[in-house]
Formats: C-alpha cells, structure tokens, sequence
C-alpha cells in the first residue's frame, strides 16, 4: 500500500495498463506535451512516447470516435476528456455508436473503450462548466458508469475499466485530483465493475452516495455521531451497473435512507436508488427515502449563489433528520 | 520515438526530441514560430479616415483594456474572487480595430476571453469588475462571472465557454438578421482551438449556402492552452475558407490600423452582397491560457519577440510620430484609466452578492417557474 493522490492513482492504473498490454493507449486534449490538464497523465509521454500518448485537437466528437473505431478495430483506448462537460460534444459517439454498435452488428464487434476525465462542478467555473453527467449516460444500455471518490477505489476500477471489453465512462473531480489515500500498489489488483462499498457502518440510518460528494457525506456523518446519530455509508463508486445488493443490505439494517446525488433531482442516480428501495425494499423502509441534489437550475458563478446552489453538510444532516423524524 | 509517432511533433517538444536535453545544445531548429505575422498596413490614419479623437478614443481603449485586466489578475491573485481568468492581454488591437470599424448595431458574439470584447461594447470597467467578483451590479449579475461578459442592448452577445459552441449563435444571430432585412454584420470571433471543431464547419457550410451576413474571425494567438496552433491544425487556418468557397483574409492582429482597415473593407463587403467571411487575424497573447498555466510550452525568446510589437505601444508610436499626441497627453490618459480602474475595483468590492433569491431567477422567462424538486 502507498499513499497517493487521486492523479497519482489514476496515473499508475494507466502506466500499469499501458505496460501491460501495447494496444492500450491514451489520446485526448493536452494529455501529451503540456502533462494532463490536470496532470494525471505527467510523465507518461516519457514512457510510452508519441505514439501512445496522444494529443488531440479540441475535437471531441471526432476523437471519441476515431477511439471508438480504434476499438472495434482492436486497440483499447483511454480517451481522456478535459471535463465531461466538453464530452456532450462527443455524445453522438458515446451514445449512437460505442453504446450500441456491438448491438446493432449481432455481437460482431466489441468496443472495449474507456471514455475518463472529470464531471461535476468544481468550484465556481459557471453553468457550462459545471453538469453531473453520471445519471445521463447510464441511462443508455451498454455503457458502465464509474465515478469513484477515493484513490484506492480508483486505481483499482479504472484497471478494471481498462480490461472491460465494453465501453466504461469513469468519471472523477477536478477537485479530487490532489485528494489523498491509500492504494495498492499489486499491478493485479482490481476492484470489480459494479460493487458498492460500505465506507462506514452505523445503525441508525443509511447514507447512500457516489463521486466527490462523498466527502461531504463523510463530514455530515461525523456531526451526525456528535449527535448521537450513526450513519452508514454505503459509496456506489460504479453507478452503473447499480449495487443495490449492498444498498439494501445496509437498509435492512437502518430502516432509513438518504442518497446524496451531485447532480440536478429529475431522473438522477438518486430518484433510481428511492425507485428501487420502494420496490425491493418497501417492508425495511421506516421513513420514506429523502434525496439530497442540486436543485433543479443552472450553476451560478457568484460565490454565494454557489454555496447555496452545492448540497451542504447541514443539507446531509438536515435529509438524515429528516428520516429520523428528528427535524 | 519521433519515427513511431502518429502524432509528430512540433515546437518545443520537436527541438527537445531533436537535441535531448543533456546535450544542453539545441538540435536543427525545427522550432517554429507560433504566428507568422503579415505585414501590417502601410495606410496612414488620415488615409483611413481616421480623425486624431478616434485614434485617441481607439488609445485609451486599449490601454483601459490592458490595465482592467493587469487589476484584474492582482484581484483574482489576492483572493477576490475564483474560477477561470483568461486574459486578453496582447490581442487589444483585435477588439479595438474591430469596434472602430464596425457600426454600432453590428454583432459580435466571442469565446471566454471576453473581458476586452465587452469593454469595448459598453460594458463599463465597474460593471467588469462587478462580474469579475461576482456581484450583483456585475454586467451578468455575477452568475457568468469571467467567461460571460455580454451587453446584449450594445449589440455584444457573450462570451461563450464551450470551444467552438458559440459559432453556430454567431449563424443565428447573422440569420436574423438576414430574416428580418436588418442591416447588421454579424462577426463571430473564436480562438485557433476552435477552428478545429465541427460546428465551425457545419456553420460555415449554411453560411455560405444561404449567403449569412457573417464574419467568422480566428484571433489565432498562437496557441490553444498548452498547443501551438501548428501542432493541433493542419495547414494554415485561412486555407478552411477555401473548401466552402467563402471570401478570406489574413490581418495582422498587432496592429489596430490593419484591423480597423481589414474590418471596415471586409463589414462594407457584407453589407454589399451579404457573404460572409473566414477572417484569420494573427496575434498573441502575452499571458498564460488561464490563471493556472506554467506556460512551458512556449519560449522567452518568442515571448519577448512579440512583446515587442506591443499593439498599445505600436498605436502610441503612431500618435506622438503624427503629433496628435504629446508625451503629456499619453500620461493623462494612462492615469485616468488607471483611476477608472482603481474605481472599478472599489466600486467591485462595495458592492453586493446576489441575493440567495437569484439563484431561481433568469432560469425560465414566466414569473413563477416550477422547479423540478
Ligand atoms: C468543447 C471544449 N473542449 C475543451 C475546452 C477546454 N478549453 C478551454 S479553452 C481551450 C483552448 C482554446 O484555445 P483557443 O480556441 O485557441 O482560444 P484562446 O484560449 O487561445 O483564446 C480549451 C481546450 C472547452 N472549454 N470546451
Ligand atoms: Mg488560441
């Protein structure tokens, strides 16, 4: 084990890969030269050279694609995006055609492609800037959703992802990238596609989350225990395909939920998670399953247009509360 | 490694791989300079019916420009406000020149770098500031903050901050006005980067089709963040124009004569046989892409050489040459900017933050929107 951060994590899944197998290669905005906009691929142009270090023009339609065609055609690509923001330009590639074109061709080809870089807000970069795409894309079949909140977790699923022989999203934070914690340094340590973990265990009520607002989480369950009020936590870290197994395991035991979803309320991770407690679990829940979003409107720039637009500590609490009939 | 490359190199990264670095010595320059410059015009002022107030009023434009921004960055560097900073700083001339030569009601629509663009189009240094600190006295209310300076009443539709999503506006905006018989040249300005996405092309293509009364314009400065123009664009910009037939030009962006004599040429030619332009104007930005940019992409040598066709000193030159300004003159002038500055900061810093109430407000045009919770 060694303790790094969040890029520091990400970088040695990708050296690893890249080492591993020679058809792995990462192409996107600024990842070569200029080291990563936000240096998660530092040094890696030194290693693996021109050809396996790519830069790209702003095009991201067209260099998703040309990975998408790379991958039906046998390379594995790590398609880097400045943010997922700039990726909806890329949208007709992920949905239209990774998604669906193994599909559509009867399992002729496979697109084993990984489209990575940050989503969500990070701070008070403004409306365009700023869109929790998560929930969007696992709409779509075919595609896996990654959206992990700590190193550890992310070192081992984006090996994971990287091996998929079908198309993963793995999303992360410009805010996390400099975010510190454990990771395991055994070149063959995975973590499995599609498994939640329980960050922390408590009794009283269950905090369901993903991403980087799991750090928000984490903070509302230590006032919560101030209050004598233990919280589970259970950390999607895939959003797609849905742990629920461990979702309901911990409800089962708390009788309460709270899912706390960086992304606008309509049709998001959230909304699917209350969907399916109330149908796979209706007989545990004590309370109804309280969600915690960003509201329904655009990111503002002004500081504290933003503070009251991101989900706080107090609003964690407050959901908890809530559920516990204590507010 | 430079004989596998799919993607060969160029620049910088070029010489070092030519002359790795514990030689200390440079290989065969493969170094290319980030513009070429085209010779500026020769035009005298008079020639282009510039009077002397005009060029004064272009002057302090520019220098109000430059010292908003130079504010600016100190205010952003002492905590006053975050997010994205992308400065304009060595491509006044582009903004000033264009302004000066356009008529009032003609639009411009832009990308982020947009603080020049909307002080030239009645986005007061207060009101830029404002929006800078995130007030609600800002020309946005302090919800775009630096990527969307806009005075849409002044004909200055924005700045975008998706590269490249704003040009097919720019299409839109041109479209109006051809629908509704208005005779307004719509100029779509975007960086090099941009040039390299589809909606440029896809809106260049209708452009011409249905004879848009647009200006597309590349302010190539040399660089998308950390990539030099040559290393993410083939060719040379202008060349696009030629696959769609459309009317081109080259224009030296350090100079606001050049600008000002290309813009008035070229905007007379639209308003004339309604076709739109491909306009690539050369020039170069002095700082960094944003706020957090080590710049090692680029050497001193180039930085030094551009910074000395500084486009405010070129145009002073001009002035105390033809005698239309005294030395004395160009100091007034430099520290009334500066106190509309320093006001502008003040007057940033006094004001207040939005109200908790504008976070739901400007999302939907009726009063009482449902929000979906
Ligand atoms: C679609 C999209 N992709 C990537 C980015 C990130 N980005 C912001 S500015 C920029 C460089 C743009 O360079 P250029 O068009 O030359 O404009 P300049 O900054 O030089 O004015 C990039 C890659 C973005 N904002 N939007
Ligand atoms: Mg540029």
């Amino acid at each position: 084990m060694a303790e790094l951060q969040f890029r520091e994590a990400l970088r040695q899944a990708i050296d690893e890969e890249m080492a591993r197998d020679e058809n792995v290669f990462i192409m996107g905005e600024e990842v070569s030269e200029y080291n990563g906009a936000y240096k998660v691929t530092e040094g890696l142009l030194e290693t693996y050279g021109f050809k396996r270090v790519i830069d790209t023009p702003i095009a991201e339609l067209g260099f998703a694609g040309i990975g998408v065609g790379a991958a039906m055609n046998g390379l594995r690509p790590i398609i880097e995006f400045m943010t997922f923001n700039f990726a909806v330009l890329a949208a007709d590639q992920i949905i239209n055609h990774a998604s669906k074109v193994k599909y559509m061709l009867g399992g002729q080809v496979s697109v084993p492609i990984v489209f990575r870089g940050p989503n969500a807000s990070a701070g008070q970069l403004g409306a365009t800037h700023s869109v929790a795409y998560e929930s969007m894309y696992a709409h779509f079949p075919g595609i896996k959703v990654i959206h992990p909140s700590e190193p550890g977790d992310a070192k081992g699923l984006l090996k994971s992802a990287i091996r998929d022989n079908d198309t993963v999203l793995f999303m992360e934070s410009e805010q996390m990238y400099g975010l510190k914690g454990e990771v395991n340094e055994d070149p063959e340590y995975l973590i499995p596609i599609g498994k939640a973990a329980v960050k922390r265990e408590g009794s009283d009520v269950t905090l369901v989350t993903h991403g980087k607002i799991y750090h928000t989480v984490v903070k509302a369950a230590a006032e919560l225990a101030k209050e004598g009020i233990e919280a589970e936590i259970v950390d999607l870290r895939t959003v797609k395909p849905l742990d629920m197994d461990t979702v309901i395991a911990s409800v089962k035991k708390t009788h309460r939920c709270v899912v706390v979803d960086e992304a606008h309320p309509f049709a998001g991770t959230a909304a699917e998670v209350g969907y399916l407690l109330q149908r796979d679990a209706f007989d545990d829940l004590d309370a109804p399953v309280v969600r915690v979003t960003l509201p329904d409107v655009s990111a503002p720039f002004s500081k504290p247009l933003f503070d009251a637009w991101f989900p706080s500590v107090k609003d964690v609490v407050d959901g908890a509360k809530h559920v516990l009939y204590k507010s | 490694m430079t004989k596998e490359a799919i993607f060969t190199p160029v620049g910088k990264a070029a010489e070092e791989l030519a002359a790795p670095k514990k030689s200390g010595k440079k290989g065969a320059s493969l170094y290319e300079k980030a513009v070429d410059l085209p010779e500026p015009t020769t035009a005298t002022p008079a020639k282009l019916g510039l009077k002397k107030g005009q060029l004064l009023e272009m002057f302090e434009s520019m220098v109000l420009q430059r010292r908003f921004e130079e504010r600016a960055m100190q205010m952003y560097q002492k905590g006053k406000f975050g997010g994205f900073l992308h400065l304009y700083i060595g491509q006044e001339a582009v903004s000033t020149g264009t302004t000066a030569a356009l008529k009032d009601d003609d639009d411009i629509i832009t990308a982020y770098r947009d603080h020049g663009w909307g002080l030239v189009r009645g986005v007061s240094a207060r009101q830029g500031m404002a929006e800078l600190f995130g007030k609600a006295t800002g020309c946005s209310k302090g919800k775009g903050g630096s990527m969307h300076f806009a005075n849409v009443e002044k004909h200055f539709w924005g700045g975008y901050g998706i590269v490249g999503g704003h040009i097919p506006l720019g299409g839109g905006l041109a479209f109006a006005n051809k629908y509704k018989g208005l005779d307004r040249v719509t100029t779509c300005f975007m960086g090099d980067g941009a040039v390299d996405q589809g909606a440029l092309h896809e809106t260049m293509n209708m452009a011409q089709l249905w004879k848009l009364p647009i200006m597309f314009i590349v302010e190539n400065n040399g660089y998308a963040m950390g990539t030099a123009t040559r290393r993410h664009s083939t060719g040379e910009l202008w060349e696009r124009a030629l696959g769609y037939g459309m009317k081109h030009r080259v224009v030296n962006g350090m100079d606001v004569l050049s600008v000002y004599e290309a813009m008035k040429e070229m905007a007379a030619d639209v308003r004339k046989d309604s076709m739109p332009w491909f306009v690539e104007i050369r020039t170069y930005r002095y700082r960094g892409h944003s706020m957090s940019d080590p710049q090692k992409y680029r050497d001193k040598e180039e930085m030094e050489e551009f910074q000395s066709l500084d486009p405010i000193e070129r145009l002073k030159t001009v002035l105390l040459d033809k005698k239309m300004a005294t030395q004395k003159a160009i100091d007034v002038i430099y520290e009334k900017v500066e106190e509309e500055v320093m006001d502008a900061v003040e007057f940033a810093d006094n004001s207040p933050f939005p109200e908790d109430s504008a976070l739901y407000e400007d999302m939907y045009s009726e009063p009482n929107p449902v929000f979906h919770r």
